[in-house]
């Protein structure tokens, strides 16, 4: 069955050519294997690999007992060459016990009853070969290592380069939010689109009405129940303004809970108030979010451009705001004209 | 094209030659935005008139100024990411020179939709090579062999480049290597940042 000469412990070169068995010089298998350990039957270390040499830096292995220099992490419980032996063909994870480099390591028996365990870095590669110096030469020709170190590098320089468009595209965003007239969570209009209305109104002289409009209680509902209740409320407040005001008018939100409306061609106190009235009736409905009713309530301040001989936007948005206060003096849940005899905020 | 390479023309002019003639091209080559992103992908056209608009700008003919931009790409100290990644070939210029093949193939395992042109290596005699390639664009040989110099340089190797006029859309680039250890060349570790 066998044939073949036996061979001595500790011996590695296999002479003559039997069946199933390969003559090769150390030399040869050095550079097939440039991490390789060979173990004589008793564990100690007989032949290794040049790389080897270099990541021991100084500790010798020639002689040493296998398991004195490195412990086997994974599988568990492996700790004489019989443990080996039963783990042939397994992938072992191993390390120096005096650290600086953890191994894959694979096993399989010779037939002088020895093993040859050939080595990889496997995920710790990156740094094992800058912690070692490491060169093209330390590993075998037909090694992947070079490529794997050549695509962090190349991977490392996308990722800098995908970093630095985000940061642009993230410089682009707030540049085009800055120009938005938009507010994004309800679909009415920003404070920067009322503002060049208001402006174009005022230049016009055309006639125009401004409301000022405040939620009442919504803090306590964005309290209790959360901002996700507080932000539908806000878009079911946006659609009840937009489906009481005409086309051509411009509702805006301005603050967290507060909303301005631009009518133009509207001057009739009397028809403004309805308008108004129908709006602050529609808020004081009841508002189903996760089946549970929020209760809010709105109170207008109202100002028409026919109260001023030189209507400015400042001065007419400034007016709403002292009659949304007066509104809320009042007892909220109302709406009040500006008139000239109100105290000043 | 990749806008990577549109890119690397782009910092080259600028490096080189400065923002203002960077304006002054974006302006006449009508590019509709003032500077490329290296991961998006642009009409070749834009290539063309960004190299035609460049030479005629600073006077300078095609061959010259793709050349210049070939060398600079990877001898420019301070952004060593490509003479790193093209040292990766090979542990001599030799090696290098045969890693070539192997070059469009690594590109991509980087960059999946990154295409450069199949580049072929002849040896015709004792350190005497033929290398040809396809250009993507008109003079995309001159940017090789610009290359070619600054990694002979950076491998300490001693060599003489010759190009011909491009022959039935293939660039054959002659490639003499006199002495592959000339000079000390630049280091190169594996690992960036290595002791």
């Amino acid at each position: 069955m066998t044939g073949c000469s036996a061979v001595a412990d500790g011996c590695l070169s296999v002479a003559g050519h039997c069946m199933g068995r390969l003559g090769l010089s150390t030399d040869a298998i050095a550079r097939l294997m440039p991490m390789h350990l060979h173990l004589s039957r008793n564990g100690h270390i007989t032949a290794h690999g040049p790389t080897l040499t270099k990541i021991a830096s100084g500790t010798p292995l020639i002689g040493n007992n296998f398991f004195d220099l490195f412990a086997v992490r994974r599988p568990a419980g492996v700790a004489a060459m019989a443990d080996l032996i039963a783990h042939q063909g397994a992938r072992l994870h191993l390390g120096l016990r005096a650290g600086g480099a953890e191994f894959r390591g694979l096993a399989m028996p010779d037939l002088s009853g020895g093993i040859m365990l050939n080595l990889s870095f496997g995920i710790g590669v990156v740094d094992a070969v800058r912690a070692h110096a490491l060169t093209d030469a330390d590993f075998a020709a037909t090694d992947l290592t070079v490529e794997l170190l050549y695509l962090v590098e190349a991977k490392r320089a996308v990722l800098g380069e995908l970093q630095r468009l985000n940061l642009r595209l993230q410089g682009a965003k707030s540049h085009a939010e800055e120009l938005a007239l938009t507010d994004t969570l309800t679909g009415l209009r920003n404070r920067r689109a009322l503002d060049v209305a208001l402006m174009q109104a005022a230049a016009a002289r055309a006639p125009f009405a401004l409301m000022h409009l405040d939620l009442d209680r919504f803090k306590s509902v964005n309290d209790t129940l959360g901002h996700a209740a507080g932000d539908h409320v806000l878009r079911v407040v946006a659609k009840v303004l937009s489906d009481e005001t005409r086309t051509g008018d411009l509702v805006a939100r301005v603050g967290g809970d507060e909303f301005v409306i631009l009518l133009p061609g509207m001057t009739d106190v009397a028809s403004l108030t309805g308008v108004a009235e129908r709006i602050i009736a529609g808020l004081a409905q009841p508002i189903i979010f996760e089946s549970r009713a929020c209760q809010i309530g709105a109170s207008v301040g109202l100002t028409v451009s026919t109260l001023y001989p030189n209507p400015e936007a400042e001065v007419m948005l400034h007016d709403a705001d002292i009659a949304l206060y007066a509104a809320k003096g009042a007892g909220r849940g109302r709406v009040v004209t500006f008139s000239a005899h109100m105290p000043q905020v | 094209m990749h806008g990577l390479i549109n890119r690397a023309l782009e910092n080259f002019l600028k490096q080189r030659h400065g923002l203002v003639l960077w304006k002054r091209v974006v302006e006449r080559a009508q590019l509709p935005f003032d500077s490329f992103e290296p991961l998006l992908t642009y009409d070749p056209a834009f290539t063309d008139r960004v190299i035609a608009v460049a030479c005629d700008e600073l006077n300078q003919s095609h061959e010259t100024l793709l050349e210049d931009m070939g060398t600079a790409l990877v001898s420019h100290r301070d952004r060593d990411g490509l003479r790193r990644l093209l040292r990766f070939g090979g542990i001599s210029f030799r090696d290098f020179l045969h890693s070539l093949e192997e070059l469009p193939d690594r590109a991509r395992l980087a960059l999946p939709d990154l295409y450069l042109p199949e580049l072929r290596l002849e040896e015709r005699a004792a350190g005497q090579f033929a290398l040809m390639a396809a250009p993507p664009f008109e003079g995309a040989g001159f940017i090789l062999m610009g290359l070619l110099r600054a990694m002979a340089d950076d491998y300490g190797a001693l060599v003489l480049l010759d190009i011909t006029p491009t022959v039935s859309d293939v660039d054959v680039i002659s490639i003499y290597l006199l002495d592959e250890s000339h000079a000390e060349g630049r280091r190169f570790a594996l690992s960036a940042g290595a002791p």
